[in-house]
């Protein structure tokens, strides 16, 4: 395995811990942009040790933060409970278990401006770094350390085939892909990493194929 | 591509170059990324890291339950009477990385280097040795990618995280990285370097995580002064040709043995050594109800 040097000096964060601060934030700012529409309320189910030190290490003032798109090294971080207020932002925190889950793991279940809810669940895995574990109950796993395409579907034949060709036609390399279903014939949900970037035209071709319910790009 | 301490020097040492053009080298071919993007990206960490490490000389500030709050100030100011038992020069390192450690806990900006709770120790000793020897910007980059590329190396081999492998891991590790970087500074060789950074890592192997209430705070800014310390006495045994009987990977290795034979209580679960303490759970009762 290669490790860039900047995981041995980096990531710059706002202190006191890469993983319940400077993780925590990076969860709360991609999962809110997996939402895909605005939020008025988001609440925190918080397991393990998140669960037990999330005060001291300000894992809940960095969850805050990043659902109100700050990054891990915005020195606004600590007051993000007022910056929450003041954008009429409400949230709750409460402890839970989830079984099997790593022991820095917290469950996001946003309220989405068209009265549905969105839950994601998402783990800070150590030094910053972070894995989205489900959306919806839809198990996936996705680092985003690279330009991410998360693509819902209907479970259909020759769906892969449709979005790969699209990708290879406009000169984007699919470095990894992962597919995962409910059950057979229902929903389907695609994380494709790229080696590069995706433009806008690429994503409407995307959400072209008819089998295709949602596209989602978070870079 | 290098995967041990060996390889590493190894390739050094067939090249004629410092560790920090194998390093940068790698990180090209890894990363895709030019030259100058490298550099850049390690010019803001660095920049970063000198800010912390100032920063809480001059002000007090506030952490959880300010376990730790003012400790870099009081020691600027007792450096500044001039009558410390270690001289300026180590007494201005230890209130550096002091003053990183404050700002971390404060939630303010730091570097991580390896980890946030040991961000005060690579600026701690690569600033010092920076102003003693008037060392130019680009000797400084050069430095960070010698210390991130012990610092992989590890990350490679062994840990850098308190809960798998004690403090040794972390704030051992950044001391082994700042060692190194410290020897190329000083005109020392790669083996010099290498062996720097063992001497770091033994000289403080089995440090164990017990972190008062679960913070960052207490001992973890102690001890990335004293860790600063070791870095900085291992440069000069390093340059004075100290080596080890056993191999650079050797250590290493051990390292990450001994973290693993650490009981899970001193593996930063704040359920042993002083976070065990009745003193301790106190200030946990104080600071979290």
């Amino acid at each position: 395995m290669e490790i860039s040097i900047f995981e041995a000096i980096g990531p710059i964060m706002v202190g006191p811990s890469s993983s319940h601060t400077a993780g925590a934030a990076r969860l709360g700012r991609m999962a809110a942009k997996l939402t895909g529409q605005p939020f008025h309320h988001v609440d925190f189910g918080l397991h393990g040790s998140f669960a037990k030190t999330y005060q001291g290490h300000g894992t809940d003032l960095a969850l805050v933060a990043g659902v109100l798109g700050m990054r891990q090294d915005d020195e606004r971080l600590r007051d993000s409970f007022k910056l929450a207020k003041e954008q009429g932002l409400t949230y709750h925190f409460y402890e839970t278990e989830i079984s099997g889950a790593h022991e820095n793991t917290v469950c996001m279940s946003f309220l989405l401006e068209d009265g549905t809810t969105r839950e994601i669940i998402g783990s800070s895995i150590g030094g910053g770094q972070i894995k989205i574990c489900s959306i919806d109950g839809f198990p996936l796993e996705m680092s985003l350390n690279m330009t991410t395409l998360l693509v819902i579907n209907r479970d259909t034949k020759g769906i892969m085939y449709q979005i790969a060709r699209i990708l290879a036609a406009n000169d984007i390399n699919i470095a990894t892909i992962k597919l995962t279903r409910q059950e057979k014939g229902a929903m389907a949900c695609c994380v494709i990493e790229t080696d590069s970037d995706i433009t806008g035209s690429v994503l409407r071709e995307l959400q072209e194929i008819p089998a295709v319910q949602t596209v989602k790009l978070i870079n | 591509m290098y995967h041990s301490l060996k390889e590493l020097l190894q390739q050094a040492e067939d090249r004629e170059v410092l560790l920090s053009e194998i390093v940068l080298d790698n990180e090209i071919e890894l990363s895709g990324m030019e030259r100058e993007k490298i550099l850049q990206k390690l010019e803001e960490r660095y920049e970063v890291m000198k800010r912390a490490a100032v920063r809480a000389l001059g002000e007090r500030l506030e952490t959880a339950g300010n376990l730790i709050s003012g400790i870099a100030m009081q020691h600027r100011e007792y450096t500044a009477k001039g009558t410390t038992l270690c001289g300026e020069f180590m007494n201005l390192a230890m209130a550096m990385a002091l003053s990183g450690s404050e700002v971390n806990a404060s939630m303010g900006r730091i570097c991580a280097a390896p980890t946030a709770g040991a961000c005060g120790i690579v600026p701690a000793v690569l600033i010092s040795i920076e102003q003693a020897k008037n060392c130019s910007e680009k000797a400084m980059l050069n430095a960070l990618l010698t210390a991130s590329g012990i610092g992989t190396v590890i990350m490679k081999n062994a840990t850098v995280a308190g809960a798998e492998g004690g403090c040794q891991a972390e704030c051992g590790v950044a001391a082994a990285m700042a060692a190194a970087a410290g020897v190329e500074l000083c005109g020392g060789t790669p083996r010099q370097s290498v062996w720097a950074a063992v001497l770091a890592l033994v000289d403080c192997m089995g440090l164990v995580c017990d972190p008062v209430a679960g913070l960052v705070q207490v001992p973890c800014a102690q001890r990335n002064a004293s860790q600063t310390v070791n870095a900085l006495t291992c440069i000069d045994l390093a340059l004075a040709g100290m080596t080890l009987p056993v191999t650079p990977d050797e250590v290493v290795e051990s390292m990450y043995k001994v973290g693993r034979m650490l009981p899970p209580q001193l593996r930063e679960t704040a359920q042993g050594g002083i976070a065990a303490t009745k003193s301790a759970q106190e200030i946990t009762k104080r600071i979290f109800s």
